[in-house]
Protein backbone atom coordinates (compact mmCIF):
# COMPACT_ATOMS: atom_id res chain seq x y z
CA UNK A 1 0.00 0.00 0.00
CA UNK A 2 2.57 2.57 -0.90
CA UNK A 3 -0.63 4.50 -2.69
CA UNK A 4 -1.16 5.50 0.72
CA UNK A 5 2.00 7.64 0.73
CA UNK A 6 1.33 8.64 -2.44
CA UNK A 7 -2.00 9.47 -2.30
CA UNK A 8 -0.98 11.40 0.92
CA UNK A 9 1.79 13.71 -1.57
CA UNK A 10 -0.62 14.33 -3.92
CA UNK A 11 -3.58 15.64 -1.22
CA UNK A 12 -0.36 18.25 0.18
CA UNK A 13 0.36 19.36 -3.40
CA UNK A 14 -3.16 19.72 -4.36
CA UNK A 15 -4.27 21.61 -0.65
CA UNK A 16 -1.05 24.16 -1.97
CA UNK A 17 -2.29 25.47 -4.70
CA UNK A 18 -6.15 25.14 -3.50
CA UNK A 19 -4.65 27.54 -0.62
CA UNK A 20 -2.93 30.06 -2.90
CA UNK A 21 -5.95 30.21 -5.51
CA UNK A 22 -8.33 30.49 -3.18
CA UNK A 23 -10.33 28.12 -5.49
CA UNK A 24 -12.14 24.59 -4.85
CA UNK A 25 -10.00 21.82 -6.91
CA UNK A 26 -12.30 19.23 -9.00
CA UNK A 27 -10.11 17.03 -10.68
CA UNK A 28 -6.38 16.11 -10.76
CA UNK A 29 -4.73 13.72 -13.24
CA UNK A 30 -2.07 11.43 -11.91
CA UNK A 31 0.04 8.90 -14.29
CA UNK A 32 2.32 6.39 -14.10
CA UNK A 33 4.43 4.15 -15.33
CA UNK A 34 4.08 0.20 -15.58
CA UNK A 35 6.97 -0.28 -13.41
CA UNK A 36 5.50 1.69 -10.60
CA UNK A 37 2.72 -0.54 -9.52
CA UNK A 38 0.31 1.59 -8.42
CA UNK A 39 -3.44 0.00 -7.80
CA UNK A 40 -5.64 2.25 -9.29
CA UNK A 41 -8.93 1.19 -6.85
CA UNK A 42 -5.94 1.22 -3.98
CA UNK A 43 -4.70 4.76 -4.90
CA UNK A 44 -8.46 6.10 -5.03
CA UNK A 45 -9.80 4.66 -1.92
CA UNK A 46 -6.31 5.96 -0.04
CA UNK A 47 -6.76 9.51 -1.47
CA UNK A 48 -10.42 9.89 -0.79
CA UNK A 49 -9.23 8.54 2.91
CA UNK A 50 -6.87 11.31 3.18
CA UNK A 51 -8.93 13.98 1.67
CA UNK A 52 -11.48 13.52 3.81
CA UNK A 53 -13.02 16.85 5.70
CA UNK A 54 -10.34 18.82 3.44
CA UNK A 55 -11.62 21.16 0.20
CA UNK A 56 -10.50 18.59 -1.60
CA UNK A 57 -13.22 15.77 -0.24
CA UNK A 58 -15.50 14.76 -3.03
CA UNK A 59 -13.03 15.84 -6.20
CA UNK A 60 -12.14 13.51 -9.49
CA UNK A 61 -8.96 11.44 -8.85
CA UNK A 62 -7.89 10.08 -12.42
CA UNK A 63 -5.12 7.51 -13.00
CA UNK A 64 -3.44 7.17 -16.28
CA UNK A 65 -1.20 4.21 -16.58
CA UNK A 66 1.44 4.80 -19.06
CA UNK A 67 2.94 1.03 -20.63
CA UNK A 68 6.34 0.29 -20.86
CA UNK A 69 7.95 0.80 -24.29
CA UNK A 70 10.79 -0.67 -25.64
CA UNK A 71 13.09 -0.30 -28.58
CA UNK A 72 13.85 -3.63 -30.88
CA UNK A 73 17.61 -3.87 -31.25
CA UNK A 74 17.55 -5.66 -34.90
CA UNK A 75 14.51 -3.23 -36.92
CA UNK A 76 14.64 -0.47 -34.56
CA UNK A 77 10.77 -0.47 -34.02
CA UNK A 78 9.79 1.53 -31.04
CA UNK A 79 6.67 -0.88 -29.53
CA UNK A 80 4.58 -1.04 -26.33
CA UNK A 81 5.84 -3.99 -24.90
CA UNK A 82 3.99 -6.75 -23.35
CA UNK A 83 5.74 -8.45 -20.80
CA UNK A 84 3.62 -11.38 -21.03
CA UNK A 85 4.71 -12.05 -24.63
CA UNK A 86 7.97 -9.55 -24.81
CA UNK A 87 8.48 -9.84 -28.70
CA UNK A 88 9.18 -6.88 -31.36
CA UNK A 89 5.35 -6.60 -33.03
CA UNK A 90 7.60 -5.75 -36.40
CA UNK A 91 10.24 -8.47 -36.79
CA UNK A 92 9.60 -11.11 -34.06
CA UNK A 93 13.00 -10.24 -32.14
CA UNK A 94 12.92 -11.03 -28.62
CA UNK A 95 16.11 -8.41 -28.25
CA UNK A 96 15.00 -4.93 -27.35
CA UNK A 97 16.21 -2.31 -24.79
CA UNK A 98 13.16 -1.23 -22.67
CA UNK A 99 12.41 2.53 -22.18
CA UNK A 100 13.06 4.22 -19.07
CA UNK A 101 9.48 3.59 -17.20
CA UNK A 102 7.69 6.80 -17.22
CA UNK A 103 7.30 8.92 -13.74
CA UNK A 104 5.31 8.96 -10.67
CA UNK A 105 3.49 12.71 -11.64
CA UNK A 106 0.77 14.71 -10.79
CA UNK A 107 0.16 16.28 -14.41
CA UNK A 108 -2.76 18.55 -13.65
CA UNK A 109 -5.49 20.29 -11.13
CA UNK A 110 -8.67 21.62 -12.00
CA UNK A 111 -10.26 24.36 -10.12
CA UNK A 112 -13.98 25.13 -10.26
CA UNK A 113 -14.53 28.63 -12.00
CA UNK A 114 -15.29 31.60 -9.79
CA UNK A 115 -18.72 33.01 -10.63
CA UNK B 1 -9.30 26.46 -14.53
CA UNK B 2 -6.71 23.42 -15.27
CA UNK B 3 -3.43 24.05 -13.24
CA UNK B 4 -0.67 22.22 -15.57
CA UNK B 5 1.92 20.90 -13.09
CA UNK B 6 3.68 17.62 -14.24
CA UNK B 7 5.51 17.31 -10.86
CA UNK B 8 6.84 14.27 -9.26
CA UNK B 9 5.06 13.23 -7.02
CA UNK B 10 7.75 12.00 -4.88
CA UNK B 11 9.38 14.91 -5.10
CA UNK B 12 9.93 15.15 -1.52
CA UNK B 13 11.63 11.65 -1.04
CA UNK B 14 13.50 12.24 -4.02
CA UNK B 15 15.00 15.57 -2.15
CA UNK B 16 16.18 13.29 1.11
CA UNK B 17 17.06 11.01 -1.06
CA UNK B 18 19.54 12.73 -2.94
CA UNK B 19 21.35 14.54 0.52
CA UNK B 20 21.78 10.59 1.59
CA UNK B 21 23.28 9.65 -1.87
CA UNK B 22 25.72 13.18 -1.58
CA UNK B 23 26.73 11.48 2.25
CA UNK B 24 27.95 8.06 1.14
CA UNK B 25 29.95 9.97 -1.88
CA UNK B 26 31.51 12.55 0.83
CA UNK B 27 32.24 9.77 3.35
CA UNK B 28 33.31 7.03 0.47
CA UNK B 29 30.51 4.39 1.53
CA UNK B 30 29.10 1.84 -0.49
CA UNK B 31 25.41 1.66 0.42
CA UNK B 32 23.40 -1.42 -0.54
CA UNK B 33 19.42 -0.93 -0.27
CA UNK B 34 18.48 -4.80 -0.07
CA UNK B 35 14.92 -6.03 -0.64
CA UNK B 36 12.88 -8.98 -0.86
CA UNK B 37 9.74 -10.76 0.40
CA UNK B 38 9.15 -11.57 3.79
CA UNK B 39 11.34 -14.54 4.42
CA UNK B 40 13.36 -14.76 1.45
CA UNK B 41 17.09 -14.59 3.57
CA UNK B 42 17.78 -11.07 3.39
CA UNK B 43 18.90 -11.14 7.26
CA UNK B 44 20.20 -14.35 6.58
CA UNK B 45 22.49 -13.32 3.96
CA UNK B 46 23.36 -9.98 5.63
CA UNK B 47 24.59 -12.09 8.66
CA UNK B 48 26.82 -14.50 6.81
CA UNK B 49 28.67 -11.73 4.96
CA UNK B 50 28.92 -9.48 8.01
CA UNK B 51 30.74 -12.88 9.97
CA UNK B 52 32.73 -13.59 6.80
CA UNK B 53 33.82 -9.75 6.00
CA UNK B 54 33.87 -8.29 9.22
CA UNK B 55 37.85 -8.47 9.44
CA UNK B 56 38.00 -6.70 5.78
CA UNK B 57 35.33 -4.43 6.09
CA UNK B 58 33.04 -2.31 8.54
CA UNK B 59 29.73 -2.56 8.19
CA UNK B 60 26.69 -1.33 9.36
CA UNK B 61 23.12 -2.11 8.68
CA UNK B 62 19.74 -0.07 8.71
CA UNK B 63 16.93 -2.31 9.71
CA UNK B 64 13.46 -2.28 8.05
CA UNK B 65 10.78 -3.94 9.86
CA UNK B 66 6.97 -3.33 10.73
CA UNK B 67 7.14 -4.41 14.15
CA UNK B 68 10.25 -5.84 16.47
CA UNK B 69 13.78 -5.40 16.53
CA UNK B 70 14.60 -8.89 16.16
CA UNK B 71 16.86 -8.13 13.03
CA UNK B 72 18.92 -5.44 14.13
CA UNK B 73 19.51 -8.07 17.33
CA UNK B 74 20.54 -10.55 15.14
CA UNK B 75 23.15 -8.63 13.06
CA UNK B 76 24.69 -7.00 16.19
CA UNK B 77 25.04 -10.81 17.31
CA UNK B 78 27.08 -11.12 14.01
CA UNK B 79 29.42 -8.77 14.53
CA UNK B 80 28.05 -5.31 13.01
CA UNK B 81 26.64 -2.00 13.75
CA UNK B 82 23.07 -2.17 13.60
CA UNK B 83 19.87 0.53 13.96
CA UNK B 84 15.99 -0.95 13.62
CA UNK B 85 13.73 1.20 12.57
CA UNK B 86 9.98 -0.12 13.27
CA UNK B 87 7.51 1.62 10.50
CA UNK B 88 4.42 0.78 12.62
CA UNK B 89 2.35 -0.36 9.99
CA UNK B 90 4.67 1.48 6.54
CA UNK B 91 5.25 -0.93 4.00
CA UNK B 92 8.52 0.28 2.92
CA UNK B 93 11.42 2.49 4.11
CA UNK B 94 11.95 6.09 3.23
CA UNK B 95 14.74 8.16 2.39
CA UNK B 96 13.75 10.63 5.66
CA UNK B 97 13.78 7.56 7.82
CA UNK B 98 16.95 6.30 6.53
CA UNK B 99 18.96 9.88 6.91
CA UNK B 100 18.09 9.64 10.95
CA UNK B 101 19.58 6.40 11.16
CA UNK B 102 22.56 6.49 9.20
CA UNK B 103 23.52 8.92 12.45
CA UNK B 104 22.81 6.01 14.69
CA UNK B 105 24.99 3.91 13.12
CA UNK B 106 27.75 6.47 12.92
CA UNK B 107 27.96 5.79 8.98
CA UNK B 108 30.60 8.02 7.75
CA UNK B 109 33.16 6.19 9.35
CA UNK B 110 31.89 2.68 7.45
CA UNK B 111 32.95 1.11 4.32
CA UNK B 112 29.90 -0.66 3.51
CA UNK B 113 25.70 0.19 4.66
CA UNK B 114 23.28 -2.56 3.83
CA UNK B 115 19.89 -0.74 4.41
CA UNK B 116 17.12 -4.31 4.92
CA UNK B 117 14.21 -2.65 3.72
CA UNK B 118 10.59 -4.08 5.21
CA UNK B 119 9.82 -7.29 3.52
CA UNK B 120 7.47 -6.34 0.70
CA UNK B 121 8.20 -6.93 -3.25
CA UNK B 122 6.26 -3.98 -4.24
CA UNK B 123 6.47 -0.65 -2.28
CA UNK B 124 9.71 -0.23 -1.44
CA UNK B 125 11.17 -0.25 -5.52
CA UNK B 126 9.27 3.31 -5.69
CA UNK B 127 11.22 4.68 -2.83
CA UNK B 128 14.86 5.57 -3.86
CA UNK B 129 16.67 5.53 -0.38
CA UNK B 130 19.78 7.52 -2.23
CA UNK B 131 21.75 4.12 -2.45
CA UNK B 132 24.68 3.22 -4.30
CA UNK B 133 22.97 -0.30 -5.78
CA UNK B 134 19.86 -2.50 -5.34
CA UNK B 135 19.89 -6.17 -3.78
CA UNK B 136 16.67 -7.65 -4.96
CA UNK B 137 16.61 -11.13 -3.09
CA UNK B 138 13.92 -14.44 -4.61
CA UNK B 139 14.36 -17.31 -2.77
CA UNK B 140 13.44 -20.96 -4.40
CA UNK B 141 10.38 -21.55 -2.05
CA UNK B 142 8.77 -18.63 -3.30
CA UNK B 143 8.05 -19.74 -6.53
CA UNK B 144 9.43 -19.39 -10.17
CA UNK B 145 6.69 -16.66 -10.76
CA UNK B 146 7.59 -13.57 -8.89
CA UNK B 147 9.70 -11.83 -11.60
CA UNK B 148 7.51 -12.13 -14.11
CA UNK B 149 4.88 -11.03 -10.92
CA UNK B 150 6.59 -7.76 -10.18
CA UNK B 151 8.70 -6.68 -12.73
CA UNK B 152 9.30 -2.94 -11.55
CA UNK B 153 11.58 -4.60 -8.57
CA UNK B 154 13.34 -6.66 -10.88
CA UNK B 155 13.92 -4.30 -13.34
CA UNK B 156 15.41 -1.62 -10.30
CA UNK B 157 18.04 -4.55 -9.43
CA UNK B 158 21.59 -3.98 -9.56
CA UNK B 159 22.41 -7.04 -9.10
CA UNK B 160 19.65 -10.32 -7.83
CA UNK B 161 20.31 -12.79 -5.90
CA UNK B 162 18.60 -16.00 -5.91
CA UNK B 163 18.84 -17.49 -1.92
CA UNK B 164 18.05 -21.11 -1.30
CA UNK B 165 19.34 -23.05 -4.15
CA UNK B 166 19.91 -25.57 -1.39
CA UNK B 167 16.21 -26.83 -1.81
CA UNK B 168 15.98 -26.79 -5.80
CA UNK B 169 15.73 -30.67 -5.47
CA UNK B 170 12.73 -30.53 -3.35
CA UNK B 171 10.55 -27.76 -5.14
CA UNK B 172 9.11 -27.58 -8.32
CA UNK B 173 11.24 -24.34 -9.51
CA UNK B 174 11.67 -23.65 -13.30
CA UNK B 175 15.25 -22.05 -12.87
CA UNK B 176 15.46 -21.34 -16.87
CA UNK B 177 12.10 -19.44 -16.59
CA UNK B 178 13.04 -17.38 -13.85
CA UNK B 179 16.44 -16.14 -15.80
CA UNK B 180 14.30 -15.51 -18.78
CA UNK B 181 12.42 -13.26 -17.03
CA UNK B 182 14.23 -11.28 -14.80
CA UNK B 183 16.22 -11.17 -18.75
CA UNK B 184 13.47 -9.52 -20.16
CA UNK B 185 13.16 -6.63 -17.74
CA UNK B 186 16.61 -6.06 -16.44
CA UNK B 187 19.50 -7.76 -18.90
CA UNK B 188 22.45 -5.86 -17.27
CA UNK B 189 22.14 -7.02 -13.28
CA UNK B 190 24.01 -10.61 -12.89
CA UNK B 191 22.17 -13.05 -10.94
CA UNK B 192 23.46 -14.74 -8.08
CA UNK B 193 22.60 -18.36 -7.39
CA UNK B 194 23.33 -19.58 -3.67
CA UNK B 195 22.33 -20.41 -0.58
CA UNK B 196 22.56 -18.51 2.44
CA UNK B 197 22.34 -21.49 4.71
CA UNK B 198 24.97 -23.55 3.43
CA UNK B 199 27.49 -20.95 1.76
CA UNK B 200 27.32 -22.63 -1.17
CA UNK B 201 27.80 -20.17 -4.35
CA UNK B 202 28.06 -17.50 -1.54
CA UNK B 203 31.83 -16.49 -2.99
CA UNK B 204 30.09 -15.27 -5.81
CA UNK B 205 28.34 -12.67 -3.58
CA UNK B 206 31.23 -11.53 -2.00
CA UNK B 207 33.29 -11.30 -5.34
CA UNK B 208 30.53 -8.87 -6.39
CA UNK B 209 31.00 -6.66 -3.20
CA UNK B 210 34.53 -6.72 -2.86
CA UNK B 211 34.19 -5.53 -6.95
CA UNK B 212 31.97 -2.19 -6.01
CA UNK B 213 33.60 -1.44 -2.67
CA UNK B 214 36.99 -0.98 -4.41
CA UNK B 215 35.07 1.05 -6.80
CA UNK B 216 32.13 2.42 -4.77
CA UNK B 217 29.26 2.31 -7.16
CA UNK B 218 27.02 -0.65 -8.20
Amino acid sequence: MHETVVAENVLRTILEHAEKLKARPVRALVSCGQFNALNEEAMKFAFETAAAGTVCQGMLLQIRQIPLRAVCRPCRTVFELNLMTPLCPQCRSEDFDIEPDAPLLLEEIEFEDKQ
Amino acid sequence: MKVSLNQKILSRNEEAAAKNRQFFAEHKVFCLNVISSPGAGKTALLERTIRDLKEQFSIGVIEGDIETDNDARRIQAAGARAFQIETKGACHLSAEQVQNALKMIDAQTLDLVFIENVGNLVCPSAFDLGESGRVVILSVPEGDDKPAKYPGTFAGASVIVLNKIDLLPYVPFDLSRVLADIHTVNPQAPVLQLSAATGEGIDAWYDWLRRHLEKKQP
